[in-house]
């Protein structure tokens, strides 16, 4: 039990270790990333384009969702103008995110682990190797700064979006029945720059974490398709569960 | 003075170690397009070359000396160490023990060494290893379009040169899935040739391909060997192509080398182990 429990503690502390030397490097190259702009665009666009629809749909419904499910328990109290200023905060300092993050843990996270993954399989990274082309400037760099950029900019989106959806309900809504205009006076009272700044600053680093997460289990990958094919759960796995430490540290230090 | 010098190269070997720790050492340098135009061959020396794998030997204390300019083959059956043996000259893989010295220089795969490279080598795999997300034109011209050593104009020149002389002449625009295993290889080889290396590792170049694309890839050997000054290594199980372009060849059993010389010599070898390997009914040497 004890030798298990020290071995899980070891490949933890060695993955995490790997990481940041991973995460070092990275940082290193961006000094070269206008010579990668091409790369870097590409991996803008998908990152960011490609996940828009899906992360403007999700935050439309949770918005709808989260002003349905408040907005009725506030309006038993007699509350419920209230409800622009709930949903606001939380869609800016938590909701918008952790949700896109988690997105784009899913979509494009697991996405990276297989390219990189299937490169790192199919000896293409030992080829970089040969012609010498650093893999980490060719493949992690362009993608952590394309994350870096993207997931604020979505949960931007995510954050209006999913705001509009809550006013709607709101105002269509015979339980709570909250005219938009009231909707978006609380809003703009409770909310400040400094939460917004605190939800970017969150979406940033989840973005990294992402990222980050999706080259390494890529780079680690051995064994194959079935070896592809568990680096992609992994590489999901890994984001959540660091996206969730990560969001909790950040609350605590923003508080 | 020697001693500032000295500080100097552990400062640069430190920071390199921090900021290249993950991708294991792999040190971008920059060419000049004087250097790129020249090749020579250069000299290779293992000594004591030791390997293993889960405890498993794979390599024996192999020691072995390639001269400038030589055609060298290293022939073997299958899981004898062959491929493990180029990729440490590929500084793919790390020693247990023992060193290899090319162009005079020892690649303990320490930074700073890596950093002195005067040398360019390039690896045709086994996979052939091209960039799936890349056409054929764009892997063939991504080392001189990411080191920046010719013009645009001039690189689309070498990439049709290259294509040509592996008889894949216009077919850049391709993408790799739509190519065969025999084509892929000829790309992979392009794409090496490309570099104007000094040194060229082949890891079973012919394992894909039908017997007339394999006679074409031993013209294109022949033909280097004759025009450009290179070291060319080659690890095959493929005996005929071996012996044909060689000037010298190796043999390999269980980790070990355990003959050497030139093609005529391996033929008149008496080790049993050798004469097995050359003499098979279907792929053995016809004649005998």
């Amino acid at each position: 039990m004890l030798t298990r429990l020290g071995q899980i503690l070891l490949t933890t502390a060695q993955n995490l270790g790997e990481m940041l030397a991973l995460l070092v490097e990275t940082l290193f190259y961006f000094k070269d990333a206008f010579r990668n702009r091409v790369a870097i665009v590409a991996q803008l666009y998908e990152v960011g384009v490609g996940t828009l629809p899906i992360a403007v749909l999700m935050s439309l419904f949770i918005g709808m969702v989260l002003a349905l499910q408040t907005g009725s328990q506030l309006a038993l109290l007699g509350v419920q103008e209230k409800i622009g200023a709930i949903v606001g905060l939380s869609m800016a300092k938590e909701l918008g995110p952790v949700l896109t993050s988690l997105l784009i843990a899913g979509r494009v996270g697991s996405s990276m682990a297989a390219e990189v993954g299937a490169m790192q399989v199919y000896e293409e990274i030992d080829a970089m190797r040969t012609l010498e082309i650093n893999p980490v400037r060719y493949l992690a760099m362009p993608r952590l700064i394309a994350c870096l950029l993207a997931v604020p900019m979505l949960t931007v989106f995510s954050f209006i979006v999913g705001v509009t959806g809550g006013a709607v309900i709101s105002d269509i809504n015979p339980a709570i029945n909250v005219p938009m205009t009231v909707y978006y006076d609380v809003l703009v009272r409770a909310l400040d720059m400094s939460e917004i700044l605190n939800g970017l600053v969150k979406a940033t680093v989840f973005g990294g974490i992402v990222a980050l997460v999706g080259c390494y289990v890529g780079f680690k990958t051995t064994g194959g398709a079935r070896g592809i094919g568990q680096a992609t759960t992994r590489s999901v796995v890994m984001s959540f569960l660091m996206i969730f430490i990560a969001d909790y540290l950040l609350t605590r230090f923003m508080m | 003075m020697a001693d500032q010098q000295h500080r100097d190269k552990n400062k640069v070997s430190f920071f390199n170690r921090l900021t290249h720790s993950f991708s294991q050492m792999t040190v971008e340098t920059s060419i000049s397009r004087q250097a790129y135009e020249t090749s020579r061959g250069i000299g290779i020396k293992i000594r004591n070359l030791s390997k293993s794998f889960n405890g498993q030997p794979v390599l024996k204390s192999i020691n072995l000396e390639i001269q400038p300019g030589e055609v060298f083959s290293i022939i073997g059956a299958s899981g004898t160490g062959k491929s493990v043996l180029l990729r440490h000259l590929a500084k793919l893989l790390k020693p247990d023990s023992g060193e290899i010295l090319i162009d005079n220089e020892n690649i303990n795969f320490e930074p700073g060494l890596l950093i002195e490279q005067k040398y360019r080598y390039s690896m045709v795999f086994q996979t052939s290893a091209l960039f799936n997300s890349l056409t054929v034109g764009e892997n063939i011209g991504l080392w001189l379009r990411e080191k920046d050593v010719l013009p645009e104009r001039r690189i689309r020149r070498v990439i049709r040169e290259k294509l040509r002389l592996v008889g894949l002449a216009g077919r850049e625009p391709m993408n790799i899935s739509e190519l065969s295993g025999g084509m892929k290889k000829r790309v992979a080889i392009a794409r090496s040739l490309a570099m104007n290396p000094d040194l060229i590792f082949y890891d079973e170049p012919t394992a894909e391909l039908d017997p007339v694309t394999t006679d074409e890839l031993a013209r294109v050997i022949a033909n280097l060997k004759d025009k450009v000054d290179l070291t060319t290594i080659i690890v095959s199980h493929d005996l005929n192509f071996a012996l044909y372009l060689s000037d010298r060849v190796a043999m390999m059993h269980d980790g070990e080398i355990i003959e050497i010389g030139t093609p005529e010599e391996i033929k008149k070898s008496k080790n049993p182990l050798v004469r097995r390997f050359l003499y098979t009914t279907t792929k053995g040497i016809q004649g005998k």
